[in-house]
């Protein structure tokens, strides 16, 4: 087996002993990389079948090619496909004295409302008690400590000070009422991992992410993808995968540096993914 | 807008790409001796580090009033910065021209062995960070004796702060044996002993004058010359079952190859219980076309010849090198919990797949970390951090391997309340039949309670429960009541049948066919279960059982003492049942020489709402007949708050 396999394997053992372990588990789904190689992957451990719903959160803010995607994958896939939006917030009421958006929000406001909290909503209508993410180590620090199987409480923290051990494949699996589990299948997946599995499987994915000419002529692409107000390309000229690989041997830009809700504070990463983000 | 849809394969360029692969460095020691220093200096000194990130701690350091210094480069979180405490397993890679590694920063502070475990688990290679000044401390040995329960061999010794002791070699000299001392004992012999300074960048990437008397490899070049551990090649088959699917007609087995490979075609015995059978195919979604073969480390699906029971947990292997079977196991144990571990509690053993209760028997002796001599006295407990030799008694037979032999089988963890306690390997283990053991350790003693449904529960290992097979006449109900009742029995699960016809015979001898009769018939039945069930036993009823009124009245007399009921209705065409007619009563009936006969001159009420429907004639009675069965071992099982409620009495929380 090369790493590939190995990493493919570890991530269909975890999603079948997931889908074991609750009874109740859903799969958050954002149509970028990392989420089409985890449907992918759910695939393969279900011989065909995905066994649990495909959760999106919409903030409205998405690219129109993102929702384009959306409807071509949900029918390609036959993806049990919720889409889910905080229309008390967008239309400011309910508990929201007035519409929150990028136009009149800071970025790491508008990612804990339109994002966290709509994912807090829909937990409570449907009562998940697992979530499967594609969060990987090597996007961001905080994310670095993060377990395969990771409680989060009634009020979505995540104890990071305390986090129980995790070794030789056993899991925390039992959970408190109120409580869920972050299952995160590709937590060992680097970026360049993604990019060669995508390749190796030719797994469908947007074309944001390949290099495209600007206005000022230069060529872009977008590395990461978010809602379109706070989501910057990078420049590049990375027309292909293999080119995208390429880039990223050389490159000592972070991941998510176009993604304008990690910078907008000091550690404001750590503070949204402590209230609850993934 | 074009979007890659319908993907066409995108041309491969002609850069030869490094593997992605790592080697994983665990780094660990007594608190203040260095480790994280020596991480930031790794990734300084290899060019590692995104640009502008030495400057951003610098900044980050200034806001916090304090100096720069190499270790706050993986100190993410702002309190670790405030602490100056690493608190958790960070893996963060780094590249040298070789290839590449992943650190895994595996911390030194008491309060976090959890974590270092999690950590260092899964590592290839350890460096052990010993102060030359302070020398060996209490968490060097309690690191080193983690190291070596779980399995890394691969170890180099970073004697740190040179700078401090004159870069004298006779304070490394005399680190040097003394560890090697220790380290001998639990039969860890390192590859190198570095002598170094990470605050000064000293023996990192290659020799410095400062200490041109060492001839061996600075730290770097020590790590270079590891190998990335491969699973072994060489092992017998064992598949790790963890789960049966059924999205369609066929049963797919789903697991892991831990060791060894698996062919189509070759015979696979299922443990515990030696349930044989041979694969049919090996399942791959999107595969051009279906594997042949699979090898270690593979995640497949997999389906059988022949069905047989089998259910997660379950270890699949060749015929003749099968994992050991049985209720005990010695093994050695650390403990990472705040409640302490004691004699006797029950607890949840993970292995593989398997889940079972258990408990721990003996403790043969539990070891000062510091010292590893054992402590004296018998404790009958185990503390958080401390290491223990023990016994342990499951409730029913695993499979298992000796570590030294497996260690992917042959490891395990305890789960008390619902997080993961501790871990331990199997020292012993005997590869042949274990009744005999388990037997002899019968007399043990266990805590003695008032006699309650629950606790014969917990001594049956399962509960009692009511399956009440309802349907015509030639449906199929005796032939599944036995092969049900065969299957539960090898499982260990108590149960017995409770048969109409063998009713008449005595308990309701008196009665006939009239509808009172019928009635009075079921609710004899009914009360007999319900009392059966009291006991412990799971009672299979076999009755045709034909009107709803009498049927629901059982459901009350059980659901009343709280027993599990379910109604399961056998369901066949009553034309071919006719045309099965085992005993040749339709023929009779057809010939008036019976009256009042179900289906015919008398009338069946179907469930409206059963439990459980199996139609008998339109699948294979091996299907159904699993069916029933999972569907009766579940029914069967403890719930969950059960064995918690339980386990908080034991623990006297």
């Amino acid at each position: 087996m090369d790493h590939l396999d190995q990493l493919e394997a570890q991530s269909v053992y975890i999603l079948r002993e997931a889908y074991h372990s609750f009874s109740n588990l859903c799969m958050p789904w954002s149509m970028g990389k990392d989420s089409n190689v985890l449907i992918w992957l759910s695939k393969k451990a279900f011989c065909g079948k995905i066994p649990y719903p495909v959760l999106h959160i919409d903030t409205t803010y998405e690219f129109p090619e993102m929702l384009e995607f959306r409807e071509w994958a949900r029918k390609e896939y036959d993806l049990d496909l919720i889409v889910k939006i905080n229309e008390d917030a967008r239309a400011g009421r309910g508990s929201y004295t007035q519409s929150v958006g990028y136009e009149t929000h800071d970025p790491v406001t508008v990612t804990h409302e339109l994002k966290t909290v709509a994912l807090q909503q829909v937990m409570a209508e449907r009562k998940f008690d697992a979530l499967i993410t594609g969060i990987r180590r090597d996007e961001d620090p905080t994310r670095a400590k993060e377990r395969y199987f990771s409680p989060r409480n009634a009020e979505f923290e995540w104890d990071y000070k305390d986090q129980p051990p995790e070794f030789w494949n056993q899991f925390t699996t039992a959970i408190e009422p109120g409580e869920h589990i972050r299952v995160q299948p590709l937590l060992d997946w680097a970026e360049v991992d993604i990019w060669r599995y995508i390749e190796r499987e030719n797994i469908p994915i947007p074309t944001m992410y390949f290099a495209r000419p600007g206005e000022d002529g230069k060529k872009y692409r977008f590395r990461s993808l978010g809602c379109w107000p706070i989501t910057k390309p990078v420049e590049s000229t990375a027309s292909n995968i293999s080119e995208i690989i390429a880039e990223l041997l050389v490159t000592k830009t972070s991941e998510r540096a176009g993604r304008a809700q990690d910078h907008h504070e000091r550690n404001a990463m750590q503070k949204l993914r402590a209230k609850g983000f993934m | 807008m074009q979007t890659t849809l319908e993907p066409t394969k995108v041309p491969t360029s002609d850069i030869s790409l490094p593997t992605s692969q790592k080697l994983r460095i665990v780094i660990v020691g007594h608190v203040d001796h260095g480790k994280s220093t020596l991480i930031g200096r790794l990734f300084h000194d290899t060019n590692s580090l995104p640009e502008g990130k030495v400057e951003q701690i610098r900044k980050a350091s200034e806001l916090e009033g304090m100096e720069f210094e190499f270790a706050f480069l993986l100190d993410a979180l702002l309190e670790e910065q405030a602490q100056n405490i690493t608190i958790d397993t960070t893996q963060l890679p780094f590249r040298t021209e070789k290839r590449e590694y992943v650190i895994i920063d595996a911390p030194g502070h008491k309060e976090f062995l959890k974590n270092m475990v999690t950590g260092a688990a899964s590592a290839d290679a350890a460096i052990l960070l010993i102060d030359a000044n302070e020398g060996i401390q209490e968490q060097s040995k309690r690191h080193a004796y983690l190291l070596s329960l779980l399995g890394i061999r691969q170890i180099v010794v970073a004697v740190n702060k040179m700078d401090l002791v004159g870069y004298r070699q006779e304070r490394f000299e005399k680190v040097r044996s003394d560890y090697t001392e220790f380290l001998g004992k639990l039969g860890i012999v390192p590859q190198h002993f570095v002598p170094m300074s990470a605050k000064l960048g000293l023996n990192i990437t290659q020799a410095s004058p400062e200490l041109a008397w060492h001839k061996g490899p600075a730290i770097l070049e020590a790590l270079e010359q590891f190998q990335i551990s491969a699973p072994p090649d060489d092992l017998p088959l064992r598949f790790v079952l963890q789960d049966i699917y059924r999205f369609d007609e066929r049963r797919i087995l789903a697991g892991r190859i831990e060791t060894g490979s698996l062919q189509v075609g070759q015979e696979i015995v299922f443990w515990p219980d030696g349930k044989s059978s041979r694969v049919k195919s090996i399942e791959e979604w999107n595969a051009p076309e279906p594997p042949t073969s699979a090898l270690v480390g593979e995640s497949v699906a997999i389906t059988l010849e022949e069905q047989i029971f089998v259910e997660r947990g379950d270890i699949g292997s060749a015929p003749d090198h099968g994992p050991a079977e049985g209720r005990e196991i010695h093994a050695s144990l650390f403990w990472l919990q705040n409640d302490p571990l004691p004699l006797n509690v029950p607890f949840t053993l993970k292995l593989g797949t398997q889940s079972v209760e258990a408990r721990l028997v003996e403790i043969t002796r539990v070891l000062d970390s510091s010292t590893l001599e054992p402590l004296a006295g018998n404790p009958g407990i185990i503390h958080k951090n401390e290491v223990a030799d023990v016994r342990i008694r499951a409730r029913k037979p695993i499979a298992f391997d000796r570590h030294d032999r497996i260690s992917e089988t042959g490891r395990f963890v305890i789960v008390t309340g619902k997080r993961i306690g501790g871990g331990g390997i199997i020292r012993e283990a005997e590869y042949q039949d274990e009744k005999r053991l388990a037997g002899a350790a019968e007399n043990l003693t266990w805590t003695v309670s008032p006699v309650t449904r629950e606790s014969r529960a917990e001594n049956f290992g399962h509960r009692g429960a009511v399956l009440w097979l309802t349907g015509l006449s030639g449906s199929g109900k005796s032939t599944l009541a036995t092969g049900l009742e065969y299957h539960l029995h090898r499982r260990g699960i108590f149960s017995y049948i409770l048969d109409g016809d063998n009713l008449r015979h005595g308990l309701c001898a008196n009665l006939g066919f009239s509808a009172e009769d019928r009635s009075e018939n079921i609710r004899r039945a009914g009360e007999t279960a319900r009392l059966m069930a009291e006991a412990g036993l799971v009672v299979i009823c076999s009755l045709i059982s034909p009107f709803r009124a009498d049927r629901d009245n059982v459901r009350k007399i059980c659901q009343r003492d709280g027993i599990p009921f379910a109604e399961v209705f056998i369901n066949a065409p009553l034309d071919v049942c006719e045309a099965r007619d085992p005993r040749g009563l339709y023929k009779k009936a057809r010939a008036g020489e019976i009256k009042e006969f179900t289906g015919i001159t008398s009338p069946y009420e179907a469930p409206l709402a059963p439990e459980l429907e199996l139609r008998t004639a339109e699948h294979t009675l091996d299907n159904t007949l699993l069916d029933l069965t999972h569907f009766a071992v579940e029914l069967s099982r403890i719930p969950e708050p059960q064995i918690a409620e339980e386990l908080a009495r034991g623990a006297g929380i």
